[in-house]
């Protein structure tokens, strides 16, 4: 009797094992207590098409070139153009662009805010006009529709968008007096819903260039629509 | 009496190890995608690498995102050559807009690989957690076993392509 128990239990410790173990190969992720980000270097670090270097486009420190494009009203606008600049909010933005559009009015009341301070919005439109939703005229009608009371520039030729190193709508670029790129990113930390940001990036850089300090962070990243080049 | 209750518990756990697979393959035959789970990083980030020697692919994507969707049917395509190769899709849509858009769209485009919805504020956070040579820009695309893995910002144009980078990342 009691080596029949015996016997019962190790066979049932021993089906509890293989099921734990079904279980364990199963199991997607990381053994508990592990570093959960990436794998860090090693035989077989991952590898990456393209980089954020290949991708190219300015650094901090870089000087950003300055343009002369068409606005929607009709008139060129170059940021040398822009009377007392004590720096530059350069938004590569777009007409479609769900993340674009979440971010208009908080542009629109960037650009109330900071203009009069010195910083003003500029807006470029890098994607291909071939798409017609993306063209002159729909950035005419959107900049009317939503009031927009600062420049939305189209990149003729789509020149510039790849000089900054602009990659996804909405993209900031915020330049001091001298042009030079002080920060590169996204504009605060929840795109979703203004109401409940807890980290205004772009606000604390700008904030910072007043008081004569580097922006920290001076870099971010959010998801955004992909920049279409033309024929793509 | 004890005999009994170890035998029955005993019967239950084979039955459970015998069945599952019987089990799975009626899971794996229900229509897909009826019902898409929203997670935040933390919830998703255990997706994203395995124990196992099989390959996965992880493409991160979006309906607005056009190159995103020009690229889906190569990964569908792929899957259905490659059974064995587990496919997930990570929407970054709205959650609002399972219902009346992104399950019909599922449906259009014939899209049977799993979809999840990354619905997680903080992007500047998790985009490094994911990779730090990630710029945001959708789509983005990791491929990776338990020991190999590649990433890729970038839309496949072609399935050829795609089996390319696939082939590269795990042999």
């Amino acid at each position: 009797m009691k080596k029949l128990n015996l016997l019962l239990t190790a066979l049932l410790l021993l089906g509890a094992v293989l099921v734990s173990n079904t279980y364990a190969q199963e199991r997607k992720g990381p053994p508990k207590g592990d570093r959960k980000g990436p794998p860090s270097g090693g035989a077989h670090s991952p590898e990456q098409t393209k980089t954020l270097e290949e991708i190219g486009g300015y650094k901090i420190g870089d000087v950003a070139t300055d343009f002369s494009l068409k606005n929607v009203d009709g008139k060129m606008v170059s940021l040398s153009s822009i009377k007392n600049a004590k720096g530059y909010i350069v938004v590569f933005t777009c007409n479609e662009c769900p993340f674009a559009k979440m971010y208009e009015d908080r542009l629109i009341a960037l650009h109330k805010a900071y203009a009069k301070k010195g910083y003003s919005v500029i807006a470029i439109n890098p994607n291909s006009p071939e798409n017609e939703a993306e063209g002159y005229a729909a950035m005419q009608k959107r900049a009317k529709e939503k009031g927009f009371t600062f420049p939305y520039l189209v990149d003729e030729g789509q020149k510039i968008y790849p000089q900054y190193g602009a990659v996804r709508t909405p993209h900031v670029f915020l330049l001091d007096k001298e042009r030079k790129v002080q920060y590169i990113g996204t504009i605060d930390d929840n795109a979703k819903s203004a109401k409940d940001v807890k980290v205004k990036f772009l606000e604390d850089a700008i904030n910072a260039l007043q008081k004569g300090e580097k922006p920290n962070p001076n870099f971010t990243k959010a998801i955004g629509c992909p920049v279409k080049p033309i024929g793509k | 009496m004890k005999i009994k209750l170890y035998l029955t518990v005993l019967l239950s756990t084979f039955n459970g190890l015998f069945y599952s697979p019987n089990i799975s393959a009626q899971v794996a035959a229900e229509p897909v995608n009826q019902d898409i789970r929203v997670y935040n990083f933390d919830e998703l980030e255990p997706l994203l690498y395995t124990n196992s020697s099989k390959t996965y692919i992880v493409n991160f994507w979006a309906m607005w995102c056009g190159p995103c969707i020009m690229e889906m049917p190569y990964f569908q395509e792929y899957v259905n050559q490659h059974p064995e190769v587990e496919l997930l899709f990570v929407s970054l849509d709205f959650p609002k807009d399972i219902e009346k858009k992104l399950k019909p769209f599922l449906k259009k485009k014939g899209i049977t690989a799993k979809v999840v919805l990354l619905d997680d504020a903080d992007a500047n956070h998790w985009i490094d957690e994911i990779d730090p040579n990630w710029s945001g820009a959708l789509p983005f695309t990791i491929i990776f076993n338990n020991t190999n893995r590649t990433y890729h910002e970038r839309s496949f144009e072609s399935l050829e392509e795609l089996e390319i980078e696939i082939h590269k990342t795990i042999n």
